[in-house]
């Protein structure tokens, strides 16, 4: 795997430092999304179950609710479109880029990982 | 009975083909056959007539020996034959006479027929299976209704397809005919060259084969006419497809019909997403996806792969003009010949819509003492501003008139023909020119008239309306004794998106138009006015009016009538330093929603269309607009910028507030003053692109600062060799101002390029500048004009260089006022430290001074202690010298 230097703005792809066995997933979680929030550019980043519905979220509720609704219905009509072509064929992530910001969406069996980031200028 | 009987007897003639094994016998032509119910599908049932004298005969009467029951009797044949005998033709039985004498058994059965189903009452069986079957029904019925009970009951086996052995049916008969095969043999030929000549070179050459004549044989074809050949059959391969049929219709909307639909998002409650947060599944899914994600994101942040490099690196192509020119060209300069004194330019404004009409007004270059000394002759003289043309240098297409020497004014942005001015005694004078406002707009034809006119003879000439200049009188001045009491400084126009009430505060503009004007005055005051007549003030003044009537000229328009001479200030807001020391003196001010001059042009030009088309000229019905009850808006800023005479920046607050102890309105105290000119403050301007970043320039140095940032000016230039005297930000390009000197010179300054001194220095007359304005008039022609000291306005063009901003020129600005705001942060903050050092060596400081006096003290101790035992042992030898003490000597044994 290449090694990234770390740079300011860089950071490596795993988390430095041991955790403690005994955090439960709860803080896992929260870990990693204070993780990705925590990289350079990223405006906000929201995890929505299956429904299309925002479970964790660092936007506002409105905003969250929007993003949910529309990408959730994006994320399926492009799943669908690659199964289409190729039945064996599944979809692993998509990114919307945009004049303003890319908007990244890492699609699951039950949940979607919505991460809005402004690409450096 | 007869017709019946003989119906049957006609059917049964017809009937008489479909016999079946029943009767063998043919049918008989005389016999008359009887009829059976063959068409019902009982071939054996005929049906007969029994009279009662037949049923009592044979007994056989109908409910005695015919029961529900046993609804058929067993007739002996010989009682029928019997029968027969007796009453021979008569007899019932007479149609199937023949079944029954063909009869095998001995008994006949003879059923009754309640239900008349065969058509008569009685039928007869004539066979003896259907007496059987009669007798004893067959149980097959009942045994189908049993099975049908229980087949729903049985649970459905899969018994797996068995294969069987293929049974031909025709199928490889038709592939064989349609494969396709070789039918003869394919010939090979092999051709190889001498074994001797393998691996020799080769050398091929071309040949032209219609040159030599054996080197082809031909065989052309040819239509032969002998030999046609019809195609009688042709295999062709069809598809079967469904047909698909679109149609459309359209369904006649009656009524529209407004629907609405109300909705909200679904969302999680608070322990649903805590439940959710604890799922293994999502902590799995992150660490999963957050793999892709963070590549994804880190891509972002190497590398933005979609710009265009070949864009970027290309600059603006269509460059106008050279670009190593950078400096102001000399276009065009207007001086007032007509007058008699020296007279000095105060203030200098483009016309809003017209191309090339520029108005300036003029002041008489005298001090204070001066004036009064002379205030006999300046009464006989005009003052005036001039409206001046590129197309006629010499002549001033307009002159305003006012009463006294103006020394700023501003065209209202809403109508461009509505024009207020500061008078140096204080008032403020209102002009209406829209009756001559298609003189002005029609400057251009001017020029090529008056070359017409020339070529008359002199007697006939004319003069031309064009070229007397006309002299305008002011329709509105300002109440003497409730305005400003010394010269007017500065005069804005409020924008027309809102506008203020007696306390300060803010309220929507409904008119749309300028309705408000704000002055600020060397006698330390800033005042807000109202162009509309205030309706509390009419009943005051109406005595008033009856003295002072004065006589308006009819060529006046009324417009502003109702303000004049008894035009009061809405608002007055005192510059007050404290209760001790002088108030300061504004010089400038700048507002917060200020002059937006770039986009002026384009609301006026969208305004005045609105106007021409249909109603009238708002201003002409400005009492329209006082009665609406205005709605105040929020969160508006209402602090300011003012410019003070000794050199003080000030930013305060227009809002009132209510004295606690007097009950009285009382200005605010300002948020912030700084002090940072040498010498009276002459700009004071809001960047054209930026909002909170303001240009302040005054004595001997120039000074931006941001709103908002209370620790300083973000730059502070360095002392000038030159007074400046004039400044002016560029209207296009945001890093770039324009100052002028008191020698003549244009200072332009640079942002991007250098931030301590000016990047271009240009001299433009021998006087001192008194005001700079840019105008730009399309993207290629930018000017500016520059007026001095000694009357004459200059205008320049400005090179492209100087006009037209680099690509992101906007941003780097913007990042060079944010890393100046940075800067003075960490000098804040390097000021708190170095505070903090100071104490600290401070401290030190006074330690070592303690350390060492304690030191000194110690020493001398020390030295008294070897004193004092120098002392003893010297004491101590006196004596034993002297003999007082004998010493003891401890002799060593040796010595003994």
């Amino acid at each position: 795997m290449t090694e990234w230097t770390n740079e300011p703005g860089l950071c490596p792809l795993r988390s430095s430092g041991p955790r403690p066995a005994g955090l439960g997933a709860q803080a896992e979680v929260e870990e990693t999304l204070k993780r990705i929030q925590s990289h350079k550019g990223v405006i906000g980043t929201m995890v929505v179950n299956a429904e299309g519905i925002p479970i964790r979220t660092t936007l506002d509720n409105s905003t969250t609710v929007q993003y949910a609704g529309l990408l959730h219905q994006l994320t399926v009509k492009a799943r669908s479109t690659v199964r289409d072509i190729d039945p064996q064929n599944d979809l692993t992530f998509l990114r919307i880029r945009s004049k303003k910001h890319e908007i990244m969406v890492a699609p699951d069996k039950e949940y979607l990982l919505i991460v809005i980031q402004n690409p450096c200028e | 009975m007869a017709p019946k009987s003989q119906k049957q007897k006609s059917s049964g003639g017809q009937k008489n083909p479909k016999r079946d094994k029943t009767k063998q016998a043919l049918p008989d032509s005389e016999e008359r056959e009887p009829i059976n119910m063959e068409s019902m599908g009982h071939p054996e049932i005929y049906p007969l007539v029994l009279t009662t004298q037949t049923q009592e005969i044979l007994n056989c009467r109908i409910d005695k020996d015919i029961t529900d029951e046993k609804p058929y009797i067993l007739i002996k044949k010989e009682d029928i034959l019997a029968d027969f005998q007796n009453r021979g033709a008569v007899s019932d039985f007479y149609p199937v006479r023949k079944v029954i004498q063909e009869y095998p058994g001995d008994e006949l059965l003879v059923v009754y027929d309640k239900d008349f189903r065969y058509g008569l009452n009685f039928y007869l069986i004539g066979t003896e299976e259907g007496k059987e079957n009669y007798l004893n029904p067959p149980e097959v019925p009942e045994e189908q209704e049993e099975y049908k009970e229980h087949t729903p009951e049985d649970v459905y086996v899969y018994k797996p397809p068995i294969s069987k052995p293929w049974v031909s049916l025709g199928s490889e008969k038709e592939i064989e005919e349609e494969s396709v095969k070789e039918s003869t043999k394919q010939i090979t030929y092999m051709i190889s060259r001498k074994r001797s000549e393998f691996g020799a070179p080769i050398k091929f050459s071309d040949q032209n084969a219609s040159s030599v004549k054996d080197a082809y044989i031909e065989c052309t074809a040819y239509p032969d006419r002998h030999f046609t050949l019809k195609q009688l059959e042709k295999d062709v391969g069809i598809q079967g497809v469904p047909k698909i049929k679109d149609t459309s219709t359209q369904t006649r909307w009656t009524y529209p019909k407004n629907a609405i639909t109300q909705y909200y998002p679904r969302e999680l409650s608070e322990e649903e997403k805590e439940t959710f947060g604890q799922s293994k599944s999502l902590s799995d899914f992150l660490n999963n996806t957050s793999i892709s994600v963070e590549i994804a994101l880190q891509q972002n942040e190497i590398m933005n792969t979609f710009i265009d490099d070949w864009k970027c690196l290309a600059e603006e192509e269509s460059t106008f003009g050279d670009k190593t020119d950078t400096h102001l060209k000399e276009y065009q300069s207007f001086t007032d010949l007509h007058t008699l004194t020296e007279k000095m330019v105060t203030s200098v404004s483009w016309h809003p819509t017209i191309y090339g009409l520029i108005a300036v007004s003029v002041a008489v270059r005298l001090s204070l003492e001066e004036r009064v000394h002379f205030s006999g002759k300046l009464l006989l003289q005009p003052s005036l501003i001039l409206f001046w043309s590129f197309s006629d240098p010499i002549h001033p297409q307009l002159m305003l008139e006012s009463p006294d020497d103006i020394f700023c004014f501003k065209f209202c942005p809403s109508d461009p023909n509505i024009i207020a001015g500061g008078c140096i005694n204080g008032q403020i004078v209102m002009w209406d020119i829209t009756a001559h406002a298609d003189r002005i707009e029609n400057i251009k034809t001017g020029g090529s008239r008056r070359k017409k006119v020339t070529l008359k003879p002199m007697f006939l000439l004319e003069p031309d309306s064009n070229k007397e200049a006309m002299y305008i009188r002011h329709c509105a001045v300002s109440s003497i004794e409730n305005g400003h009491k010394k010269v007017i400084t500065d005069i804005h126009w409020l924008p027309d998106t809102f506008e203020i009430n007696r306390l300060g505060a803010v309220f929507e503009n409904r008119n749309g138009i300028c309705c408000q004007l704000v002055t600020c005055s060397a006698d330390c005051t800033i005042c807000f006015w109202d162009i509309r007549p205030q309706k509390a003030l009419i009943q005051q003044p109406i005595e008033k009016k009856k003295e002072e009537h004065i006589e308006i000229p009819f060529d006046v328009p009324s417009t502003f009538l109702h303000l004049d001479l008894s035009w009061k200030p809405l608002t007055k807001i005192r510059l007050s330093k404290g209760e001790t020391s002088l108030d300061h003196c504004p010089t400038k001010i700048s507002l917060s929603e200020g002059d937006l001059l770039y986009k002026a042009q384009d609301k006026i030009l969208a305004q005045s269309k609105a106007v021409k088309a249909g109603e009238m000229n708002p201003y002409h019905n400005l009492e329209g607009g006082l009665a609406n009850h205005l709605k105040p808006i929020e969160d508006f800023c209402t602090k300011f910028f003012v410019g003070t005479e000794e050199g003080g920046v000030i930013y305060t607050d227009w809002k009132m507030e209510r004295d606690p102890e007097t009950g009285r309105l009382m200005t605010k105290k300002p948020v912030s003053l700084y002090t940072v000119h040498d010498g009276a403050v002459h700009t004071v301007q809001r960047s054209p692109f930026y909002q909170d970043i303001i240009l302040t320039i005054g004595g001997w140095n120039v000074a931006i600062w941001k709103e908002g940032v209370m620790t300083g000016p973000l730059l502070q230039s360095s002392c000038a060799p030159k007074r400046y005297t004039a400044g002016h930000w560029s209207l296009t390009r945001p890093g770039v101002f324009y100052i002028g000197r008191e020698d003549g010179y244009v200072d332009i300054w640079d942002l991007l390029e250098k931030t301590h001194e000016p990047s271009l220095s240009q001299n433009i007359c021998i006087t001192m500048i008194t005001y700079i304005k840019p105008w730009t008039f399309s993207a290629k022609q930018q000017f500016i004009a520059i007026a001095d000291y000694y009357g004459t306005l200059h205008i320049l063009e400005i090179p492209w260089t100087l006009s037209h901003p680099s690509t992101n020129e906007v941003s780097s600005i913007n990042y060079y006022f944010e890393r100046e705001v940075k800067h003075l942060e960490y000098v804040e903050q390097r000021k708190k430290i170095r505070e903090q050092e100071k104490k600290e060596m401070e401290l030190e400081l006074e330690k070592k001074k303690v350390k060492t006096y304690q030191k000194s003290k110690e020493q001398l101790e020390a030295e008294l202690k070897l004193d004092y035992e120098s002392y003893l042992e010297l004491e101590k030898n006196t004596l034993v010298n002297l003999g007082f003490i004998k010493v003891k000597e401890t002799i060593s044994f040796v010595d003994l």
